[in-house]
């Protein structure tokens, strides 16, 4: 099983620029353990002191937001994209 | 008039370091939001009272304390919308002291969008961009469109596929490009962060939002100054991304810092409707978690399931003693029609949650009747008017004679027989 992992360009100077990269991991905090291992400085970046992922991070399946699948709980399933940015996101109220 | 203050610079607000100005809208270290910092200080004695009423009648009175780069020469007369008493509604809803601050009637397209494209799109220029975007579920897409269109910049908008007809023509009328995304709104911000890591474009609610939000304020500026410099006891405001509400905030403590208004503890009150209120339910629940949901309600303006600045909102919202509320389709739809009837004023779906929410605070008792209160009217009723479908019938023509006038008010009124009438027309 493998999923392919995308990370905005904010993230890439800790991959050696890489912006995708491919995964076995079954969930979200395999996921985490497998960047642990692949990219430290990147793990650094992207969890807190408290080795929590930072909530400044949203994380979507598919493009769905992965807190509407289970989150942690959810099972990635074989070719599932997931894609880590940061939630800068816009308001037009 | 010099229209800068040259002392702010982008700071993040969760680690405290400080990165200049740039085009730049998370921390690069900690991820958070930037926000932008003034030297306060260096503008006491520059942004008083008498400086800013011998300004223009719009928000560059207050450029002074905006993100505005040096030898900016201002264009459009953006804001200083009408702050108006509230009587026939207040007598309706049970407030001695309710205002509405009206941003129906803000220039250039009727939002208060405006005031934040203005200030977002000095500094595109300032940054070298030529073309500029954003995601938008209306409103700012009107309002990027058309000051694009005024400084010679070109503009490319997304927006959720199921936006609303007037909304769209709005945006495409001043020759913007504008792109259906086939999502909602999260949808559609999301994929303006990827393009905007791959097309060199200012897109004001990404990578220029630190100074994009900063146009906010002026709202909280214009009602301290039109209550005569003075702060309301309490604030209603709609709640999409949650920025607004904060802005208002900031503006009030600048204010009260440099002495142009005296201290005093305001309350903010939150407003959304209840198929997207990811935030009022945060606050209900006494807490500054905000859980997305799947937005499913008319008021599109508001439809933000997943709001960045919600868990900052959420907190001062509940700092203040305030409160959040979030009503139904239905309620929001009346909300419009009760602004409209009392005031005149004709408001989008987002004024009907904030009027409906606004009445639901006084009937809980959460406001008191005979405190200062400002309700804030963010858009305007043109843009959504397919949320009135079904809601008034066009009535039968009247033959232009005075008899058939007369009948036919008879009949409207109840008093003739319907068959009579209908008799006596043919």
């Amino acid at each position: 099983m493998s999923i392919k992992v995308t990370l905005p360009a904010a993230f890439t100077r800790h991959t050696d620029g890489r912006k995708q990269f491919d995964s076995a991991a079954g969930n979200l905090p395999a996921l985490l353990t497998d960047i642990d291992q692949t990219f430290p400085a990147l793990s650094t970046q992207i969890k807190g002191e408290d080795g929590k992922l930072r909530r400044f991070i949203n994380i979507y399946v598919n493009d769905e937001d992965i807190r509407f699948l289970g989150g942690e709980t959810y099972a990635f399933q074989d070719g599932d994209e997931i894609m880590l940015i940061p939630s800068i996101a816009g308001g037009s109220e | 008039m010099n229209y800068s203050c040259s002392r702010y610079e982008l700071k993040c607000n969760e680690c405290g370091k400080r990165f200049g100005n740039q085009p730049l809208s998370a921390c690069p270290d900690c991820l958070a939001p930037l926000e932008v910092a003034y030297d306060l200080e260096a503008v006491r004695g520059i942004f008083t009272k008498e400086n800013i009423s011998a300004g223009p009648a719009n928000i560059w009175r207050y450029a002074a304390l905006l993100p505005i780069p040096d030898g900016f020469q201002p264009d459009l007369p953006v804001g200083f919308t009408p702050l108006i008493r509230a009587k026939n509604l207040g007598n309706r809803i049970g407030a001695a002291n309710l205002y509405i601050k009206n941003d129906a009637v803000c220039f250039p397209t009727l939002s208060f969008k405006d005031r934040v494209v203005s200030v977002a799109l000095a500094n595109a220029q300032k940054f070298g961009f030529t073309t500029v975007g954003c995601s938008s579920t209306g409103n700012l897409a009107n309002s990027v469109a058309a000051q694009s269109a005024r400084l010679g910049l070109k503009a490319c908008i997304l927006v959720p596929a199921d936006l609303e007809p007037a909304k769209i023509l709005n945006t495409l009328v001043y020759g913007a490009r504008l792109v259906r995304i086939d999502g909602n709104y999260d949808h559609v911000n999301r994929l303006c962060t990827q393009i905007a890591d791959e097309y060199a474009w200012g897109f004001v609610n990404v990578n220029l939002r630190p100074y994009y939000a900063e146009g906010s304020k002026t709202v909280g500026y214009e009602i301290a100054e039109q209550l005569g410099w003075r702060l309301p006891d309490n604030v209603v405001v709609p709640m999409a991304g949650g920025s607004l509400i904060r802005k208002i905030r900031k503006a009030f403590n600048e204010l009260i810092y440099l002495g142009l208004v005296e201290e005093k503890p305001v309350r903010f009150f939150g407003a959304q409707a209840t198929g997207c209120s990811p935030i009022s339910v945060a606050v209900k629940q006494g807490t500054d978690e905000v859980v997305p949901q799947r937005p499913n309600t008319i008021a599109r303006s508001l439809a933000i399931g997943n709001p960045n600045d919600g868990p900052a909102a959420s907190r001062m919202i509940l700092d203040s003693g305030g409160w959040a509320e979030d009503v139904s389709d239905v309620e929001i739809v009346s909300g419009i029609q009760e602004l409209a009837e009392t005031e005149g004023i004709f408001t989008e779906t987002a004024g009907g949650v904030t009027t409906a929410v606004t009445a639901r605070l006084y009937v809980d008792g959460r406001i008191g009747k005979d405190q200062i209160t400002v309700t804030c009217i963010t858009g305007n009723g043109l843009k959504t008017t397919d949320a009135l479908t079904g809601h008034y019938q066009q009535e039968r023509a009247v033959r232009p004679r005075l008899a058939d006038f007369d009948t036919y008010l008879r009949e409207l009124d109840g008093l003739a027989e319907p068959d009579l009438v209908t008799a006596g027309a043919k």
